[in-house]
C-alpha cells in the first residue's frame, strides 16, 4: 500500500497527465489571442494580463494545497471579499495603517484557515460543508459589520502591490508587483511540495489510511493545508483590492473559479495527484480564456457557455489520458472514521 | 446479489442518523418557538405554519434530487440553472393556455431529464469529475439563458398557478406534492433494485462492480432524477411567479440543497443516508428562515447564523456517525464491509476498460 | 448501454418537440419599435424597448414637478390624485406598517434602506405611524412571495410596502396583498398590475440611460468611441437604461465599441476596460450603474491614456474622483430619496389623505455645476454612499449613514 503512494509522491504520473494537457491548452489560447491581437505579446499588454491573473494564481495555489490533501475550500471567495472590506474599513485611507492592517489580515486569514481545518479534521465535518458554512458566516458577518456595503478606503501604500510595480523596464514597461508575488509564491509552493510536509500532504490526499499508518498526523497536515489556503486568499485579497479598489461585489464566485483553475490543471479532486505548476497553469488558462473571449468580441452572455464546454472537455480529456480511477470515486476521499480508528491503532 | 441482501440488512444502520435529524428538527422548532415567544409572538400561528411549509417545498424538491445524486457519491451543482431554465420552458410552452399545461410539464421535465442524462453520461462515460461536469453544465445553461432570454418571459395559465399558490388547510399543495415525492423516492430507494444499487455504488463502486452491478447506470439514473426534481422546482417557481424568470439561477439553490441533504444526515461521500433525513433537513432550514423572519433578524446576521448552525449540526452527526461506525468495526456483521471502513481510494484501481467489460458480461 | 441509448433517443425526440415548441412560442414585440437603422446592435432590443414609455419619460424630464422643491421626495410629476379615505384608520399612531424588501445587496439599496428607517423614526415621532416591520428576500423572488404572503396571513399589517425584486414575477403576490384589503404601496421596480394604492418611482430607466447617453453625445466629437459597461442582463430597470442609450446612440455619430456585463465587480471592470484600451482608443464610457466606475477610470490611468468622458452615477466614490481629476462627466441619478416616499405615502393613506396613483418622483442628473455642492453636503459620508439620498433633515443625520 505504501509503495504506490511513495511512487506517486514524486508525481511522475501527474506530470504526464494534467500538466501536459493544460500547457497545450494554454499555448493554444495564446496562439489564438496572438492571431486576433498581435500586440498582445508586446510587453505592456502581457504585463497587464499578468497583473490581472496574479490573484487567481495565488488563490489556485492555496486551493491546490487543500484539494491535493483531499478536501475543498469554498470559503475563499467570501474570504477575499471580507479581507478587502476589512482592509478598507480599518485603513480608511490612512497610509500609516497599511502595514499593521496587512498584518492583521494575515492573522485573520490564519484564524479562518485554522477554524476550517480543525472543524473539518477534528469535528469531522465534510470540508464542503465546513467551508460553505464559513463562506456564509464571512459573507454575513462582514456585511453586518459594515452595515451592508463596504466603508472606508484603501491607502495608496496598500494598493501598490496589486496595481503598481517597478517602471521603466525595457520591453516590458512595468513589472507588476503582483507578478513578482505570484511567482515567489509559486516557487515557494513548489519547494513546499518537495519538503517532507509536501510529501505528507500528497500522501494524505492519496490515501489517508496509508498515510496515517506511515506516521503522518493527518489532521495536522490537512489543517495546515486549510491555513495555507486562507493565507493565500488573504494575499489574493491584497492583490485584488490593490488592483481594483473596493467594490461591494469583490470576491464573489472566486471559489468556483479557483477550483476550476486547479482542476483544469489536471489536479484531481479527491486528492493525491497533481502539481503546483499544473494548478498555476490552470489559473493562467482560465484567465487567458476570459481574455480570449474578450479579444474575440464574444458576447458577454455566451461566455459562460464557452467556458463550461471548455472546462468539461479539458477535464474529460485529462481523465481519458492520465487517470485510471473509476469515475465515481475521485470526488472526495476523506473518511473521518478511518482516521480515528487508525489513530487509536497507532497509539 | 449477496450485496443486495446485505444492503437491505444494512439499511437500518445506514438511515440511522435519521432519528438524530428529526431530534434536531424538534430542537430547532422548540428553541425557535421559545425565541419567538420571548418576543411576545407565537411561532405556530396558522400564518407562520403556512410560511414554514411554503418555504420547505421548493428546497424540498431540489434536496430530494440532490440526495439521490449524493447517495451515488456524485454531486449536482447545475440544479439552480436547470430550475431557472425550467421556469422559462414551462412558461413559454404553456403560453398562458390551459390546454398546454400538460405539454408544458412534459417539455420541462423532458428537457430537465435530458440535461440530467448528459450530466450522468459526462460523469460516467467521459469520467469528468461531477463537481466540474455539473458546474460546467450550469455555466453552459447560464450562457444559453442570458443569450436567449432577457429577463422574465412566457406566461403560466391561472389553472396551473394553483400548484404554487393554493393550499389545503395550512398545507400548501406544493408541500403535499413534495412530501408525496419524498415518499415515492423513499420507496424507490428501499424497494427497487436500482435503489439498492445507488446505495451500493455510493458505498463503494468497486465492491458494487464486483457484485455484478453496473456502476454507471445508477449514477446516470440518479442524475436524470435529480435534474427532473430541479425541473419540478422550476415548475413550482413558474407557477408562483406566473411567468418564467432566468435570474432564478442567482439564488444559490444548489448549495442550499446540498446543505439540506447533509443536514439531513446523508453522507457526502455516498452510500449512507436517505430522503427521510433530507426532508427533516429541509424543514430545519425552513424553520430557521421562518423564525428569522418572525424575529426580523438582520439579513446579514441570518447568513452568519445559517452557516454556524449547518456546521454545528453536521459536526454533531459526525460524532454520532463516528461512534456507530466504530462499533460496527469491532463487531463486523459479516458480508461486505460497511462502506465507511473501505478505504475510499485503493491506490491501485483496475484500469478502466476491464471492469466495464466485466460489468457488461454479467 | 442499451438503456442509455434508448434514453438518448427519447431525449433527442424530446428536444425536437421542444425546439418546435419554443420557436413558435410568440415573443411578440408589442409594437413596431424599429429603432435606429444603422447597424443591428444599435437598435434597442424590442423586448425591452417601449417607444411610448420612452417618449413619456423623455418628456417627464422637462416637466416641473408639483410640491416643495426642497423636498423632492414629496414631489410628484403630473400626479393623478386618488382618494384613500376608505383606508383611513382611527388610530394611525398605532398603525403597523410592513415592508417587504427585495434585498439590501448593493450599496444603493443599503443607503436607501437606512434612509427609510430614519424616515420611519421621524413618522413614528410625529405619530403618523406606530411601528414598522421589514423582511428581506435577499434577491430571491420566491422568498419575497413567501414574505408578502406571511405579512398578509399574519393580519398584523395596516399597510404593506413592497419593493419587488422582479417586476413580472412578483405581480401575483402583490395582487394577493391588494386583495387582502390592506393598502399596498409599491416602489422602485413596479409590477404588472395597478391594484396598489400608489406606485412610487423616479422617472425611470429610459430617462437614466438617455441622460447618460445624451451627455456623451454632446461632449464627444463625432466618430468618437464609446464603451458600455452593464451590470447584468434581464433586470428591467437596467435593461431600460441600455435600451434608451441604444436609441440615443443610434441617432448619433458615436461609434459604440460594444457592451460588457461586469456584475459591478471592480476587478472585472478594470480588466475589461484595460483590454479595450489595448486594442484602441476609448473616448467615452457609458455605465448602467456607477458601481466600479472608479476602477474603470483607473484602467485609463494605468494604461497612460487620457480620461474618457464618462457617465457614472451619484455614488460618492465616483463623484470624488470626478472632482479630483477634473473629469468631463455626468452622474445620472436613480433618485435614492425615493426610499423616503413609501413610508410617507403609507402615513398619508392611513390618514385618508389623497396620494398620486402613480407617484413619479423627479430624477435630475448631477452635472458639473452642482458637483461641489453635493460633495460638500456629503463630505462625511462613506465612498459607497449616494449623493441624492435626501436624508439631511431626518433624525440620526449624519451618524446613521456614516456609521451604518
Amino acid at each position: 500500500m505504501t509503495e504506490p503512494t511513495t511512487a506517486r509522491v514524486r508525481f511522475p504520473t501527474a506530470l504526464r497527465g494534467g500538466t501536459g494537457t493544460v500547457s497545450v491548452l494554454l499555448v493554444l489560447i495564446f496562439v489564438v489571442i496572438a492571431t486576433q491581437n498581435p500586440s498582445f505579446f508586446e510587453g505592456p499588454p502581457l504585463m497587464a494580463f499578468a497583473k490581472k491573473a496574479a490573484p487567481l494564481v495565488v488563490l489556485a495555489i492555496g486551493q491546490y494545497l487543500v484539494i491535493v490533501s483531499g478536501e475543498f475550500d469554498l470559503s475563499v471567495g467570501s474570504l477575499v471579499g471580507a479581507q478587502v472590506v476589512i482592509a478598507a474599513r480599518l485603513i480608511d485611507g490612512d497610509e500609516a495603517m497599511t502595514y499593521p492592517v496587512i498584518g492583521l489580515m494575515l492573522l485573520f486569514g490564519l484564524l479562518v484557515g485554522l477554524v476550517n481545518g480543525l472543524v473539518t479534521t477534528l469535528l469531522r465535518v465534510p470540508s464542503i460543508i465546513t467551508t460553505l458554512g464559513t463562506m456564509l458566516i464571512l459573507f454575513g458577518a462582514v456585511r453586518y459589520w459594515t452595515g451592508g456595503a463596504p466603508t472606508g478606503a484603501l491607502s495608496e501604500g496598500f494598493r501598490v502591490f496589486g496595481r503598481h510595480g517597478p517602471d521603466g523596464v525595457p520591453v516590458l514597461g512595468q513589472i507588476p508587483w503582483a507578478l513578482v508575488i505570484a511567482a515567489l509564491l509559486t516557487v515557494g509552493a513548489i519547494l513546499l511540495m518537495r519538503s517532507p510536509y509536501g510529501r505528507s500532504l500528497m500522501a494524505t490526499g492519496d490515501n489517508d489510511t496509508a498515510a496515517a499508518f506511515s506516521g503522518v498526523r493527518v489532521w495536522r497536515v490537512r489543517t495546515l493545508a486549510f491555513v495555507g489556503s486562507s493565507l493565500m486568499a488573504t494575499v489574493a485579497a491584497i492583490l485584488i483590492g490593490g488592483f481594483a479598489g473596493v467594490t461591494a461585489q469583490v470576491g464573489e464566485g472566486l471559489e468556483f473559479t479557483a477550483i476550476t483553475a486547479v482542476v483544469l490543471g489536471g489536479v484531481v479532486l479527491g486528492g493525491g495527484r497533481g502539481t503546483v505548476v499544473a494548478a498555476v497553469l490552470g489559473a493562467l488558462t482560465v484567465e487567458a480564456l476570459f481574455t480570449l473571449f474578450n479579444q474575440l468580441y464574444l458576447p458577454s452572455t455566451i461566455q459562460p457557455t464557452a467556458q463550461g464546454l471548455i472546462i468539461i472537455a479539458a477535464v474529460a480529456y485529462v481523465s481519458r489520458r492520465g487517470d485510471p480511477r473509476p469515475p465515481t470515486r475521485p470526488r472526495r476521499r476523506p473518511d473521518p472514521p478511518n482516521e480515528r480508528q487508525l489513530d487509536s491503532s497507532r497509539r | 446479489m449477496t450485496r443486495v441482501v446485505s444492503a437491505s440488512r444494512n439499511l437500518r444502520a445506514r438511515t440511522g442518523t435519521t432519528g438524530l435529524v428529526y431530534l434536531a428538527l424538534v430542537i430547532v422548532l422548540v428553541v425557535g418557538a421559545l425565541f419567538v415567544a420571548l418576543r411576545g409572538g407565537n411561532l405556530f400561528t396558522a400564518a407562520n405554519t403556512v410560511d414554514l411549509f411554503t418555504r420547505s417545498s421548493l428546497l424540498g424538491f431540489l434536496a430530494i434530487g440532490q440526495t439521490l445524486v449524493i447517495l451515488c457519491r456524485s454531486l449536482d451543482l447545475s440544479v439552480g440553472y436547470v430550475t431557472a431554465l425550467s421556469t422559462m420552458v414551462a412558461a413559454i410552452t404553456m403560453a398562458g393556455d390551459p390546454s398546454r399545461i400538460v405539454l408544458g410539464i412534459g417539455a420541462t421535465l423532458g428537457l430537465a431529464a435530458l440535461i440530467g442524462l448528459v450530466n450522468g453520461l459526462v460523469i460516467t462515460r467521459l469520467r469528468v469529475n461531477p463537481f466540474i461536469a455539473t458546474l460546467g453544465m450550469g455555466l453552459i445553461i447560464k450562457g444559453y439563458l442570458d443569450t436567449r432570454f432577457q429577463g422574465p418571459g412566457g406566461s403560466i395559465p391561472a389553472e396551473f398557478q394553483t400548484f404554487g399558490l393554493s393550499r389545503v388547510g395550512v398545507l400548501p399543495v406544493s408541500t403535499l406534492v413534495m412530501l408525496a415525492l419524498a415518499v415515492a423516492v423513499i420507496l424507490f430507494l428501499r424497494r427497487t433494485r436500482t435503489g439498492f444499487h445507488m446505495y451500493a455504488v455510493g458505498g463503494d463502486a468497486e465492491v458494487a462492480r464486483l457484485s455484478g452491478i453496473r456502476p454507471e447506470l445508477p449514477v446516470i439514473i440518479a442524475h436524470v432524477l435529480c435534474s427532473m426534481t430541479a425541473g419540478v422546482a422550476g415548475l413550482l417557481l413558474a407557477s408562483r411567479f406566473g411567468t418564467g424568470n432566468t435570474l432564478v439561477y442567482g439564488n444559490g439553490y444548489e448549495l442550499e440543497a446540498i446543505a439540506a441533504v447533509v443536514l439531513g444526515g446523508t453522507y457526502l461521500l455516498g452510500g449512507r443516508g436517505g430522503v427521510a433525513g433530507t426532508v427533516a433537513g429541509v424543514f430545519i432550514l425552513a424553520t430557521l428562515d421562518t423564525v428569522f423572519n418572525t424575529l426580523s433578524v438582520d439579513p446579514f446576521v441570518k447568513d452568519v447564523l445559517r452557516g454556524a448552525i449547518v456546521i454545528a449540526a453536521v459536526a454533531i452527526y459526525a460524532r454520532g456517525q463516528h461512534a456507530r461506525t466504530a462499533v460496527r468495526l469491532r463487531f463486523p456483521s459479516g458480508g461486505a464491509p460497511p462502506p465507511a471502513t473501505v478505504p475510499p481510494d485503493p491506490p491501485t484501481s483496475p484500469p478502466e476498460a476491464e471492469p466495464a467489460a466485466r460489468g457488461g458480461t454479467r | 448501454m442499451r438503456a442509455s441509448r434508448v434514453l438518448l433517443a427519447g431525449a433527442a425526440g424530446l428536444t425536437l418537440v421542444l425546439s418546435a415548441c419554443t420557436t413558435d412560442a410568440p415573443e411578440n414585440p408589442d409594437e413596431g419599435t424599429a429603432g435606429g437603422e444603422n447597424g443591428g446592435e444599435m437598435s434597442p432590443d424590442a423586448e425591452w424597448f417601449d417607444q411610448a414609455e420612452f417618449g413619456t419619460q423623455m418628456a417627464q424630464r422637462d416637466i416641473e414637478p408639483e410640491g416643495p422643491a426642497d423636498e423632492p421626495w414629496t414631489q410628484a410629476i403630473e400626479p393623478e390624485w386618488v382618494d384613500t379615505s376608505d383606508f383611513a384608520i382611527d388610530d394611525p399612531q398605532d398603525a403597523h406598517v410592513c415592508f417587504s424588501n427585495a434585498s439590501v445587496s448593493n450599496p444603493w439599496r443599503v443607503t436607501g434602506f437606512i434612509t427609510m428607517e430614519q424616515q420611519v423614526e421621524a413618522l413614528v415621532d410625529e405619530g403618523r405611524i406606530g411601528s414598522f416591520d421589514s423582511s428581506d428576500a435577499a434577491d430571491d423572488d420566491n422568498q419575497q412571495i413567501s414574505d408578502i404572503q406571511a405579512f398578509v396571513d399574519s393580519g398584523n399589517c395596516d399597510a404593506i410596502i413592497i419593493s419587488p425584486s422582479t417586476t413580472a414575477t412578483l405581480t401575483p403576490a402583490v395582487e394577493t396583498a391588494c386583495e387582502s384589503g390592506v393598502p399596498v404601496v409599491v416602489f422602485d421596480r413596479g409590477v404588472n398590475s395597478d391594484c396598489m394604492v400608489t406606485f412610487i418611482h423616479p422617472i425611470g430607466g429610459y430617462a437614466y440611460g438617455a441622460d447618460a447617453a445624451d451627455f456623451l453625445v454632446e461632449s464627444l466629437e463625432p466618430g468618437s468611441t464609446v464603451l458600455a459597461l452593464r451590470i447584468l442582463p434581464g433586470v428591467d430597470v437596467l435593461e431600460h437604461r441600455w435600451a434608451a442609450a441604444q436609441e440615443v446612440f443610434a441617432d448619433s455619430e458615436l461609434e459604440v465599441l460594444g457592451f460588457e456585463f461586469t456584475e459591478g465587480d471592480g476587478a472585472q471592470i478594470k480588466d475589461l476596460v484595460s483590454q479595450h484600451l489595448q486594442r484602441g482608443e476609448v473616448n467615452g464610457i457609458w455605465m448602467d450603474a456607477g458601481d466600479g466606475a472608479v476602477a474603470g477610470l483607473e484602467a485609463f490611468e494605468d494604461a497612460g491614456q487620457p480620461y474618457p468622458v464618462i457617465a457614472g452615477e451619484d455614488e460618492l466614490s465616483f463623484m470624488r474622483k470626478w472632482d479630483e481629476e477634473g473629469l468631463t462627466a455626468i452622474a445620472p441619478v436613480y433618485s435614492n430619496f425615493q426610499w423616503r416616499t413609501p413610508v410617507i405615502a403609507a402615513g398619508m393613506i392611513l390618514a385618508g389623505e389623497e396620494v398620486p396613483a402613480e407617484w413619479v418622483l423627479p430624477q435630475d442628473p448631477i452635472r458639473e455645476d452642482e458637483l461641489d455642492d453635493y460633495l460638500d453636503r456629503n463630505s462625511d459620508m462613506p465612498s459607497l454612499h449616494y449623493a441624492k439620498f435626501g436624508g439631511e433633515d431626518l433624525p440620526g443625520f449624519p451618524e446613521a449613514w456614516v456609521d451604518r
